[in-house]
């Protein structure tokens, strides 16, 4: 009875001793993953910090402005001036589609058509 | 265990026989048995000791031993900690109302130099200074050859271009290390307020970037102090007003040439500033040195509204105007005789090209800007009132702009305020403020007459500041401004559907060395507010020496010069404002009904 009981306790303590480094192990590979993660969320800001500083960059008004005038043929792009502001009254009433009469439906489903 | 009796029999018996005392040899035998036990108990006790000492050592050695690496080792962050947001260790960004950025961080490097790590200088130098035309080689190439040097830095922000190019040279002694700068990537546009920023304290791993001037400069501590998270710093400015106000302005300036321009847009419930320009201006990428010698005012560096102090002349009669009115001393109405002569202190006061404008109203006199009219007012009112009112609307104060530059805009005023000083500044001599100070001063009258106090910060309601003058007189007031667009000096500041108030000022320079003023060279003012009827918002131009030549004769005046500016930014910069003409409502008639 007794050396049962050493024995049990004895694989007791081996087997606590054996979770406590798996744990132990675990927790460091999440560690591991945590701080994998915290570095590529650094980089990540970092790079996201560039974009908007380019970003930035990019539409500086001076620049925006320079490829408005020389773009100027194609779009047609001028400073907002205020007779540009339009009244609600002036927008035409949306003229409505004439309703098409369907007297012979035809069927168009694409089953069993060739693939382009 | 043995246990030896106390009287063994054979003893005992063997004792009796020899007439001996039996009982000597129980006590014998009993004083054995305790020296046993003795030495037993003492055996453990010194056994527990023992084991006490050895885990008390262990405790302490372990306790010494963990103490002896924390303090040995590098220190590292704890790793298991959940934290929300990681610490951000650069500077905050600086964006304007709606979020766009207007100055940021970029990671770059700097290039050092280990000379003593260096395999062929020459031909490092030479490539160095192919690289960067601006070095010198020979002086590059003596500075490797020194023995004495072990480091040197050689360029304190690269491009990744460059830094590409320093690379390929393939010299060891070359090394690079990280660097953050502050990037701003609109260039000039308000540079005046952002000012700049340097590298503070240097280390070849990092650098401390600081604020050298401006809004970098005032909130130097905050933007940095890591507990703000980069959050950005939110500015009331709008970039694409501003960047709208300086290429008009830029084109106003070149027109009318004028050597310099200022100019102020602020909202008059919140007293945000919207839009501020100062002209000419610089690029705070690449800040340019002060100057060392001359006017310091010359240089692209100085801020001509919110630093800048000038005579600001006849812009000033309304606040007369409206405080006689405020005291009941006179009405829109009544008339006040401008006829010469009219001497104060033995000065004769005069009228612009001297006009003779008989006997007008108040309005009239702030129509057509009669010297001797708001003179007689400010005489009425006496000097101590009239100096409480300019207090009272900030014009005694630099104003609280949020750059460092602002404390240096103190007006000027007269040492002692004589009945002449009352009269001069009525019509604005005398005393020298900030165009912002007359912005804030027009916001008051523009928001129903509650003084503001002019911010560069985004707020979020209208300021709760003193009032100055009631609602009526403050109506009569814009009406009057009104009037002076529709029938007045500034006729050519009318922009269509946005009913612009305003009063024109045209000041002679005072002479730098003293005595006396310039007779060709102006600072021409134009303070409006629109639209008048219901005012959102008040732009003051400043001109410095304007001249117009499109004429016989050239003109200088602000109803030539900066009155024409201020309505063509008006008319650029109210739609984008979104505020939407109005054709219909708005016009005087109106007006008049409100203000009876």
């Amino acid at each position: 009875m007794r050396s049962l009981l050493f024995l049990l306790s004895a694989l007791a303590v081996i087997g606590t001793g054996y979770w406590a480094y798996h744990e132990n192990y675990r927790t460091q590979d999440e560690l591991d993953r945590v701080d994998a993660l915290r570095r590529d969320i650094g980089e990540a800001r970092e790079r996201l910090a560039i974009l908007r500083a380019e970003w930035a960059y990019l539409n500086r008004p001076d620049r925006l402005r320079d490829l408005a005038e020389m773009n100027y043929s194609r779009l047609g792009l001028m400073p907002l001036r205020p007779d540009q502001f339009g009244v609600v009254r002036d927008v035409i009433f949306p003229i409505p589609e004439p309703v098409i009469q369907i007297t012979e439906p035809v069927d168009v489903t694409s089953a069993g058509a060739p693939q382009p | 265990m043995m246990r030896t009796p106390l009287r063994p029999l054979a003893r005992i018996l063997e004792a009796r026989q020899k007439g001996e005392n039996p009982d000597v040899i129980e006590r014998e035998n009993r004083h054995l048995r305790h020296e046993q036990m003795r030495d037993k108990s003492r055996m453990r006790a010194e056994g527990r000791l023992l084991v006490l000492g050895v885990m008390f050592f262990c405790a302490f050695g372990v306790i010494g031993a963990r103490m002896g690496t924390i303090a040995a080792s590098e220190p590292a962050e704890p790793r298991a900690t959940a934290t929300g947001a990681s610490i951000v260790a650069s500077r905050a960004d600086i964006v304007d109302r709606r979020g766009r950025v207007l100055a940021t961080n970029m990671d770059t490097h700097s290039l050092y130099a280990h000379p003593q790590q260096m395999i062929e200088p020459e031909r490092t130098a030479k490539e160095l200074a192919r690289i960067f035309p601006d070095m010198d080689e020979a002086d590059m190439a003596r500075r490797f050859a020194d023995p004495k040097k072990k480091f040197m830095w050689v360029r304190k922000k690269l491009s990744p271009e460059q830094m590409q190019e320093v690379h390929d040279i393939g010299e060891p002694g070359l090394l690079f290390g990280p660097r953050e700068m502050r990037l701003y990537p609109n260039g000039a546009i308000a540079s005046h307020i952002l000012g700049g920023a340097g590298f503070g304290r240097e280390g070849v791993h990092s650098a401390e970037v600081i604020g050298t001037a401006g809004i970098e400069k005032f909130y130097d501590e905050s933007l940095r102090d890591p507990a703000r998270e980069g959050a950005p710093l939110e500015l009331a400015l709008d970039l694409t007003v501003q960047a709208a106000a300086e290429e008009v302005l830029f084109a106003g300036m070149k027109l009318m040439n004028a050597k310099g321009a200022a100019s102020v847009l602020m909202d008059v419930q919140t007293g945000e500033i919207v839009s501020i320009v100062s002209l000419p201006d610089f690029d705070p990428n690449d800040r340019p040195s002060p100057l060392t010698k001359g006017d310091a005012s010359d240089s692209p560096l100085f801020n001509r509204a919110i630093q800048g102090v000038y005579e600001l002349g006849s812009t000033f009669k309304i606040f007369t105007a409206a405080q006689a009115m405020e005291l009941g001393l006179v009405n829109p109405n009544t008339i006040i005789d401008t006829r010469p002569p009219f001497k104060v202190g033995g000065h004769k006061i005069g009228e612009f090209a001297n006009h003779n404008y008989g006997e007008i109203s108040v309005a009239e006199i702030i129509i057509k800007s009669s010297n001797r009219g708001t003179g007689k007012m400010a005489l009425a009112i006496g000097k101590a009132r009239q100096q409480d009112f300019l207090k009272r609307l900030g014009m005694f104060e630099p104003t609280p702009a949020e750059i460092v530059e602002a404390s240096g805009g103190k007006p000027l005023l007269p040492k002692r305020w004589t009945d002449l000083s009352a009269v001069t500044i009525s019509y604005g001599h005398g005393i020298s403020t900030s165009p912002l100070h007359l912005a804030a001063g027009y916001a008051a009258i523009a928001n129903g007459g509650i003084a503001v106090k002019p911010t560069l910060l985004k707020r979020s309601g209208p300021q709760d500041g003193a009032r100055v003058m009631s609602e009526s007189v403050a109506a009569a007031s814009r009406l009057m401004l009104r009037k002076v667009v529709t029938e007045g000096t500034a006729s050519f500041g009318e922009v269509p559907g946005y009913h612009v108030g305003g009063k024109t000022g045209t000041a002679d320079k005072p002479k730098e060395k003293g005595g006396g003023y310039y007779k060709d060279k102006v600072i021409a003012t134009f303070a409006t507010i629109f639209p008048a009827h219901d005012p959102k918002y008040v732009l003051v131009v400043t001109l410095d020496e304007p001249v117009e030549t499109s004429g016989t004769k050239p003109r200088r005046t602000a109803g030539w010069t900066a009155v024409p500016v201020a309505a063509e930014m008006i008319g650029r910069i109210a739609p984008l404002l979104g505020l939407r003409p109005e054709f219909i409502t708005g016009q005087l008639e109106g007006v008049v009904r409100i203000s009876q």
